[in-house]
């Protein structure tokens, strides 16, 4: 079973959770209150970067059969693409740069450059993911309707393809992001709950399809006249290498071991400061320089991300500081390590869990009904803090 | 709005090129060239900040593309300045006559104690800067055809809009001007008198113009409430040093005069009441550096913030916008007066009411989809009924 007590898995009073809620809170008042000149200038000149490199790989296809330029061509607008969906997209849409007050940088107006409509993004991730974090049966990026990522899930024999859906997943990622917020388990099941509901959210997506790929496979391709077909060849290398990318470092945020699924008998009352501990215990960081972190929209910092989705990304570096420094504190697990490590670690359990695994199974339950090992087993922080006054 | 809209051609170009930059509109590439090719958000380039009457300044402004020139003296504009990577908006006169020559916007903007936007237009802000403008609009302009008899009553930083009146009849000769104008303008002091200079050259240049300057500081505040109020703060001080000096005693034939008056809240409510007591209601013009939302009631209801997870109950006279505020929600905002169109929002469903009118703007059907929800200005809107904005 997943988790259903977070209170009690991780071995906390219900004081020393309210007093983490507390210090979370206070974490965000002070970005809040210090945003200023700076951030607005990192944002900007990402979108700056963002487009010139845009520009640029767009010109450089006008040399498209000479390998050097396809090549050059590709990575441009593939990284252009990454950066515009990852650091500025996901996170302009989350409201990070609300507090602009700026139209042309906000969630209520932004548009990204893939294939899913920005409307259904934001309820789909934004409020189910955000809000329902983890939760089985109510977050869908739990395996995104298709995958088995926990033994919580029931195994089926359809899972056995697990690998290669997974694969499928990876290389058509827009598309798979483009119809998430699609009731595709009603449509599986054949009994959509509105139809009319997805008959238009199917059209807002097809609409957005015809745009993105009229301008990606068409409309530039025949710019370049005679060189269309090395173009569009281009043009394929560079969605393709956002899709792969965007895909390993989404799967790095909830999938590898350490990140826990929850009930949702977790809801019921859950507190605010309960509500930090499942962001936390839900999600996982890996480690990396200042590039990678930007190429990866920040999500490197994903502990950060979920319990501060809407503050500027740009700040996380120094909210991760306070964050382990309260993980310390209240001896919580930081679950991070590098890139590589983490990504390994997701792919494996979607492996393993192609199977019905009974020992994986059996060990992940043994893990939540046990909780989070202590050095202290059974003190936890108040309670060291009142043997410390006692003595 | 657009200049370029209007064009035909243009507009045919923009719509393919758009094709090309989606889901970007082409402006967001021209401005890494030029910051005033725009027309997504109106955007000028201050030239020049001259610094006036003590605590004001006078900015020129080369507005970018979309401006259209075709504003009528009185009417006023919006400015957006960023400070510490936040926009503010605030709204001011023009001063100079629509010409197209010279293509200049020219406002005149006083120091408020506790304004630190506009404090940041007098002393903060430096030629180069771009600033985002929102289009002209009131009603408070001259007539066609002029009437006969004229009086400007201003008081403070509320000449301005006179003074594009006054620059625009002088600019005309003859018959197409105004032969009788009586100014009375009022300021503390000398120093800080706006364009006194300017108004004693008129006065000159035209012999049926007459121009009162009073400085309050030494001649008293001119009364126009009927009498002393007993008790008031004003009454003790107009029984003070100075005599009190009404409307009558300035202006004997004030009552023959189609008047347009400008200046603090406080002497155009007085200014009202004695117009309405004269029962010449009609020969007033006032100008309000403030929306008055006295023009409908709204019936009030519960507002959902769909993206935020926010309910509220609000009465009829709560802006959207202040509720949102009210709730701890990032809301966008600017000239918080119906001008500028920074805090519009998405209503999915219900509808609202705008209370400078009293329009009512409703989301027919359950608008699940963006085909069905309109874009309303939450700082002039309260709930009509139940609604549900999407921020």
């Amino acid at each position: 079973m997943a988790i259903s007590d977070i209170t009690e898995f991780a071995h906390l009073t219900e004081a020393d959770v309210e007093a983490l809620g507390e210090e979370f809170d206070q974490i965000r008042r002070d970005v809040e209150a210090s945003r200023g000149e700076a951030d607005a200038e990192y944002i900007r000149s990402i979108i700056r970067t963002q487009r010139r490199l845009n520009i640029a790989g767009r010109v450089a296809l006008f040399g498209s059969p000479i390998p050097p330029l396809w090549m050059a061509g590709a990575a441009l607008l593939g990284v252009a693409k990454i950066l515009e969906n990852m650091e500025i997209g996901h996170n302009v849409m989350h409201g990070q740069w609300d507090w602009m007050n700026d139209p042309e940088i906000h969630s209520a107006t932004w548009e990204w450059d893939n294939v899913c409509p920005a409307e259904q993004w934001k309820h789909s991730h934004n409020y189910l993911h955000h809000t329902y974090t983890n939760v089985l049966g109510k977050d869908k990026d739990v395996g995104y309707e298709i995958l088995r990522v926990t033994s919580d899930q029931k195994w089926n024999p359809v899972n056995l393809g697990q690998p290669v859906f997974n694969t499928l997943l990876m290389l058509l990622f827009q598309h798979g992001v483009a119809i998430h917020d699609l009731d595709i388990e009603g449509l599986l099941r054949r009994d959509i709950e509105d139809p009319e509901e997805f008959k238009a959210k199917l059209e807002q997506v097809g609409r957005k399809m015809r745009h993105q790929m009229g301008k990606d496979y068409i409309l530039f391709p025949l710019l370049t006249g005679p060189f269309f077909l090395t173009t569009l060849t281009a043009n394929m290398a560079a969605n393709l290498i956002r899709n792969v990318w965007s895909y390993a470092i989404i799967f790095c945020g909830h999938f590898p071991d350490g990140a826990e699924v929850f009930t949702e008998s977790q809801l019921e009352d859950e507190t605010s400061g309960e509500w930090y501990l499942r962001q936390l215990l839900g999600s996982a960081n890996f480690t990396g320089g200042r590039l990678m972190h930007v190429m990866s929209g920040s999500l490197g910092y994903q502990i950060e991300h979920h319990l501060f989705p809407d503050l500027p990304s740009n700040r996380y570096p120094e909210i991760a500081e306070r964050v382990t420094a309260i993980c310390e504190k209240y001896d919580l697990p930081y679950t991070t390590g590098s890139f590589p490590k983490q990504f390994w670690k997701s792919i494996r359990t979607i492996w393993r869990l192609a199977l019905p695994n009974k020992k994986f199974a059996a060990e992940q339950q043994a893990h939540e009904a046990e909780g989070l090992r202590r050095e202290n087993a059974t003190t936890t922080p108040s309670a060291e803090a009142a043997a410390r006054v006692a003595a | 709005m657009t200049a370029i809209g209007d064009w035909p051609l243009a507009r045919r170009v923009r719509a393919a090129a758009t094709r090309f930059t989606t889901p970007l509109l082409p402006d967001d590439y021209l401005t890494l060239f030029n910051p005033l090719w725009s027309v997504r958000e109106l955007r000028g380039r201050v030239v020049s900040v001259t610094p006036e009457a003590e605590d004001a300044a006078t900015l020129v402004v080369e507005p970018g593309w979309g401006w259209t020139f075709e504003h009528t003296a009185g009417q006023y504009i919006g400015i957006g300045v960023e400070i510490e990577g936040r926009f503010h908006w605030r709204s001011y006169s023009l001063t100079t006559p629509p010409a197209r020559d010279g293509r200049r916007l020219v406002v005149t903007v006083r120091a408020m104690p506790e304004g630190f936007a506009s404090r940041h237009l007098v002393h903060g802000i430096a030629p180069g800067t771009i600033v985002r403008l929102a289009p002209p609009q009131g009603e408070f302009v001259l007539p066609d055809p002029l009437p006969g008899k004229v009086l400007m009553l201003t008081a403070g930083s509320g000449i301005t809009p006179i003074m594009a009146m006054l620059r625009t009849l002088d600019r005309r000769h003859g018959a197409g001007s105004l032969a009788d104008v009586t100014v009375v303008h009022s300021a503390p002091d000398a120093e800080r008198a706006l364009f006194a200079d300017e108004l004693e050259l008129l006065a000159r240049r035209h012999p049926g113009w007459r121009v009162v300057q009073r400085h309050t500081a030494t001649d008293g505040r001119l009364e126009l409430a009927p009498g002393p109020r007993e008790g008031s703060p004003r009454a003790d001080r107009a029984t003070g040093s100075s005599p009190r000096v009404g409307l009558d005693d300035v202006v004997p034939d004030w009552r023959e005069r189609r008047t347009w008056a400008c200046g603090p809240a406080a002497m155009l409510d007085d200014a009202e009441k004695l117009w309405a007591d004269a029962g010449l209601t009609e020969a007033l013009h006032l100008e309000r550096f403030s929306a008055d939302l006295s023009g409908g009631e709204a019936e009030g209801g519960t507002i959902t913030f769909a993206r935020s997870g926010k309910t509220v109950e609000v009465d009829g006279a709560t802006t959207v916008l202040a509720a949102g505020e009210d709730a701890g929600i990032p809301m966008p905002f600017g000239c918080r007066m119906g001008i500028c169109h920074t805090c519009v929002a998405p209503l999915r469903t219900g509808a609202v009411r705008d209370l400078r009118d009293g329009t009512e703007h409703r989301v027919a059907g359950e608008g699940a989809t963006d085909s069905s929800h309109i874009a309303v200005q939450t700082c002039v809107t309260a709930a009509a009924g139940d609604c549900v904005i999407d921020l």
